[in-house]
């Protein structure tokens, strides 16, 4: 290769290797702030400010969402499977807002641990499938069979 | 293998291998986008959870993943450009610019009428979506760049070296989900192992992907053609290849 090119090239990779390990390190230490949420854990360990907005995301817990007779106050539980936070929020909610689903609440959180959100977003996951086969997993599972096995059974036939 | 390389080079040859390409490539995207969007709108299963609304999917993917892809071309044509010298990477670099943008816009777009009904929020700051938009910004940058400068070899210069830094924002736009808490759910198509998205929607969805490679390439391939038609108003070969 012709010597200029050959400088011009190391020229341009060192643009792309310098440019990157840059913004590669602005974003490890900002990666705080990148977060959309915190995890419940964090709130329970203290580690979320208390009396500033804050979004706190996670599952609701099963069996937790008690409404309000007189308005629209809801209250639920959000986990991470290693902490709890009970949110209480006031207004309607997304249509994919149940139990066992993702949920990313926006509020400040009170001096009891608990959030009052001002916005419920729902989180929902990568999975899509047509109802059918949803109803057929969730059969399987109820039924108490192993499903690895069912899969290959079908895969065999 | 160099010669091949080499024929990309030259303006005549490409103009003519553009015009035959797209003769060939346009009616095949155009069955397979036809294909792809009928068979995903119509035909394929609503979610279990979402219903009908995840349809947009057909659109929204496609559109991201060769925003993305189309970045590396962009970049590709700029590394040759600056080190090579070769004008037809200029030619190039600036045809997928706007292209790029556009499809970033549609992702945006799609992104958020999707995100309204299922999250409950058009735009979310999230890792995902904002990376996005800075994808937006470094193309709508590369095609501003452009127009800014007087001299065609200072404007292509400057713009090479702005989609080389811009290379890093394609593995944060990929692994946000992964690396950070966000909202946007991790990638359903997975390249190892099963995809956590259903066969019967899987298979509409990878057609509906084929067709926007075949966009991107139809569309760039006639922006660098009505380039070279600007640059060569009166050159022979270009006389010929019109008549």
């Amino acid at each position: 290769m012709h010597p200029k090119r050959k400088q011009r090239l190391t020229l341009a990779l060192a643009i792309v290797v310098l440019s990157s390990t840059a913004i590669g390190l602005v974003a490890y230490a900002l990666r705080g702030n990148i977060n959309l949420f915190y995890p419940p854990a964090d709130v329970v360990a203290g580690l979320a400010p208390v009396d500033r907005a804050i979004r706190v995301g996670g599952m609701v817990v099963e069996g937790s969402i008690q409404r309000s007779s007189t308005d629209l106050t809801t209250t639920f539980q959000v986990t991470d499977y290693s902490g709890v936070v009970t949110v209480s929020y006031t207004g309607i909610l997304p249509d994919l807002f149940a139990e066992g689903e993702g949920v990313v609440a926006s509020g400040t959180l009170q001096s009891d641990g608990s959030l009052l959100a001002s916005e419920i977003l729902a989180k929902h996951d990568e999975n899509y499938m047509p109802p059918e086969v949803a109803e057929a997993l969730e059969a399987q599972r109820t039924s108490g069979y192993d499903t690895s096995m069912i899969r290959e059974d079908a895969g065999a036939s | 293998m160099w010669k091949i390389i080499h024929k990309f080079g030259s303006p005549p040859w490409f103009f003519r291998f553009a015009t035959k390409a797209v003769q060939w490539l346009l009616p095949l995207m155009l069955i397979a986008l036809a294909v792809g969007c009928v068979w995903g709108l119509l035909y394929a299963p609503p979610d279990f959870r979402q219903g009908n609304s995840y349809r947009i999917i057909f659109i929204h993917v496609p559109a991201a993943v060769v925003a993305l892809a189309g970045y590396y071309v962009m970049a590709f044509a700029g590394l040759v450009s600056l080190v090579w010298k070769i004008k037809m990477a200029d030619v190039a670099m600036r045809a997928v610019a706007p292209v790029g943008a556009a499809l970033t816009f549609v992702a945006l777009v799609t992104g958020a009428i999707w995100g309204k009904p299922t999250w409950g929020a058009w735009w979310v700051w999230d890792a995902r979506i904002t990376s996005m938009l800075i994808l937006l910004f470094l193309y709508v940058g590369v095609v501003a760049l452009f127009e800014a400068y007087e001299n065609p070899e200072v404007a292509a210069k400057a713009c090479a070296v702005l989609s080389l830094v811009g290379t890093v924002n394609i593995p944060i736009i990929y692994k946000s989900v992964d690396w950070w808490y966000s909202l946007h759910q991790p990638a359903s198509i997975k390249f190892t192992g099963e995809s956590a998205i259903d066969a019967s929607m899987l298979y509409p969805l990878l057609v509906n992907i084929g067709a926007f490679y075949l966009l991107f390439a139809v569309v760039v391939m006639m922006n660098m053609r009505a380039t070279l038609l600007e640059t060569h108003t009166n050159a022979a070969w270009l006389r010929e290849a019109v008549d």
